[in-house]
């Protein structure tokens, strides 16, 4: 056998698993959404693009896509701040901060679904930490129903979000720190640089790379979120916590339009893939020498 | 100053805010049902192990935890065997043929879940692999291939290819080539993207949902669903099943913390 040969036996096991669970699925869906089938008959009709044209006229379809920007809006910014901010102060290897560092990291490992019980209890109105602790303080005019609020509750998930994930991006913005020289900034300190004129001027420029990661990451997944929003609320009260993916979720497995739902899951498919491309074209284009 | 001020406080304050949730979640499932009703947040005055042993008695847990157990091995196992192979196949063939290979991997990050769920769970019920533990171990497998490949392909790129020519020359056979040159290399690589797949295989929610059905095959993740509906308003038992499904995961990550690290830095490069 020639040695082209033998290294395509190493493609097989992995092409047939993912052409056979992944591409053909991924292509039969593009299908279901030009039909009218509901998951369970046997036969459906081919219905061409009114399933498309149904979602852009379905009220909670833009409802969802409204509550998905509000979320990612909040999780980019609450995510990118706090871990930023976090990451400055822990960037250098002590033993504390390694400690620290882990101890951010725990929600990460955590299963989203107990993730999201812990904080249904916390936002309990009445057995709850959240409400308890502002009491506590004297502020319990600030007491609110977390999750029963509808104008509320898309950003008590969202903060949990955040919360669940800043320790992974701490870790980001760490070795983006680690990764400047840091004759740079001791050059900058010697000419009389504040910190905050050093942070402005030096290490913000040279951090560009890992903040641009950061933001895109977060911007993916807070539109990927599902299992968080899914099992706090899924997506109530009257339908103020539905993204996308709750979304098409429910129109297809409590609706029973699979069409619809496969109309709307090759938008999301067309809405990923033009983050992602934007995300790896900053990622090439931020990278900095020094 | 101030600045240094204001930075320690925000650190120790996000640290109590990753902290106190998890220590009040402890501490409600070390109280009875009285004794939570009367102080939901407070130190419990004794604690007590009713709601554990209650749990233990009223839920098969420990079919639970072994699903969640075979389910995680097979799956991080098969994958990285599987994405492996296809990782050192990139490397080895020619440039285009890599290239192209690498791309058409890479592409199915662009792909949530929810857009192939629907098929999959048709096909899935077709081929009559509903319920059962292997099938969505595949399933998962194919789907956490794109994250894979790019993970291990990415790094296996990085070594130098005149390494296997040598070998090669050397009369050593492909499968040699990588069990010998490829793995030792690429081993810290390969544990930091076992242990990012371990979290993301055990923490699942989606597709064991959809695939899962009788109760004998539920995974913690799916387990623990359930509890909220049986124990809608029994918080110290529901909060009891949270810890026993997390403690397996935080003694894993305590000890094998480096690579869980690592492994979440690699990943975090992907969509």
């Amino acid at each position: 056998m020639k040695a082209g040969k033998r290294i395509a036996l190493f493609f097989v096991p992995g092409l047939t698993l993912y052409a056979a669970l992944f591409l053909y699925p991924t292509i039969t869906g593009f299908y279901y959404s030009l039909t009218n089938w509901d998951g369970i008959s046997p036969s459906y009709d081919f219905v061409g693009l009114s399933n498309y044209r149904e979602l852009t006229e379905h009220i909670i379809f833009r409802k969802a896509l409204v509550n998905n920007v509000k979320f990612m809006l909040f999780v980019v910014l609450v995510q990118t701040g706090l871990s930023l901010l976090l990451a400055l102060r822990l960037a250098r290897n002590t033993k504390r901060n390694v400690a620290l560092r882990a101890l951010y990291f725990v929600p990460t490992v955590l299963s989203s679904v107990s993730v999201a019980l812990i904080w249904t209890f916390v936002f309990d109105p009445t057995q709850g930490l959240a409400n308890g602790f502002l009491s506590g303080i004297g502020l319990g005019s600030w007491t609110q129903n977390w999750l029963g609020d509808t104008g509320l509750a898309i950003f008590s998930v969202a903060a949990v979000q955040a919360w669940a994930h800043i320790g992974q991006m701490v870790i980001l913005f760490v070795a983006g720190l680690q990764a400047i020289p840091k004759e740079l900034i001791e050059a900058a300190r010697l000419d009389g640089a504040g910190a905050l004129q050093i942070f402005r001027r030096v290490t913000w420029p040279l951090l560009a790379p890992a903040a641009a990661l950061v933001v895109s990451y977060t911007t993916i997944q807070s539109f990927k979120a599902f299992d968080l929003i899914f099992t706090m609320t899924g997506g109530g009260p009257v339908y103020s916590t539905e993204i996308l993916s709750t979304f098409i979720y429910n129109t297809a497995f409590s609706s029973y339009t699979f069409g619809l739902a496969s109309a709307g899951s090759v938008f999301f498919l067309a809405l990923i893939a033009v983050i992602t491309y934007v995300q790896f074209r900053v990622i090439r284009a931020d990278r900095v020498a020094y | 100053m101030l600045l240094r001020g204001l930075g320690v406080a925000l650190v120790v304050a996000f640290a109590l805010i990753i902290v106190v949730p998890l220590m009040i979640v402890l501490l409600a499932s070390l109280k009875t049902t009285p004794q939570f009703i009367q102080d939901p947040l407070g130190w419990p005055e004794s604690f007590s192990l009713a709601n554990y042993t209650a749990l233990f008695a009223k839920q098969p847990m420990l079919t639970y935890f072994g699903n969640s157990v075979f389910v995680t091995l097979f799956t991080v196992s098969g994958e990285l065997l599987v994405a492996g192979m296809v990782a050192y196949g990139i490397i080895r063939t020619g440039r285009k043929t890599g290239g192209w290979m690498f791309g058409l991997f890479a592409a199915g990050l662009m792909v949530p879940s929810q857009v192939n769920m629907i098929p999959i769970y048709e096909l899935v019920h077709r081929l009559g692999w509903s319920n059962s533990l292997a099938g969505l171990s595949l399933v998962t497998i194919a789907m956490l291939l794109p994250l894979s490949v790019f993970m291990l392909g990415g790094f296996m790129r990085t070594l130098p290819g005149e390494l296997f020519e040598a070998g090669a020359i050397d009369g050593a056979s492909e499968w040699r080539l990588l069990l010998r040159i490829a793995l030792p290399l690429s081993a810290p690589y390969f544990a930091a993207t076992a242990c990012f797949l371990f979290v993301i295989v055990w923490n699942e929610l989606l597709f064991p949902m959809l695939l899962l059905t009788g109760k004998d095959k539920l995974t913690l993740p799916l387990a623990m669903l359930q509890f909220r509906g049986e124990f809608v308003t029994d918080y110290p038992m529901l909060l009891t099943g949270v810890v026993v499904a997390s403690i397996p995961i935080i003694a894993v990550f305590v000890l094998l913390q480096r690579f869980f690290i690592s492994g979440a830095m690699a990943g975090s490069m992907k969509g």
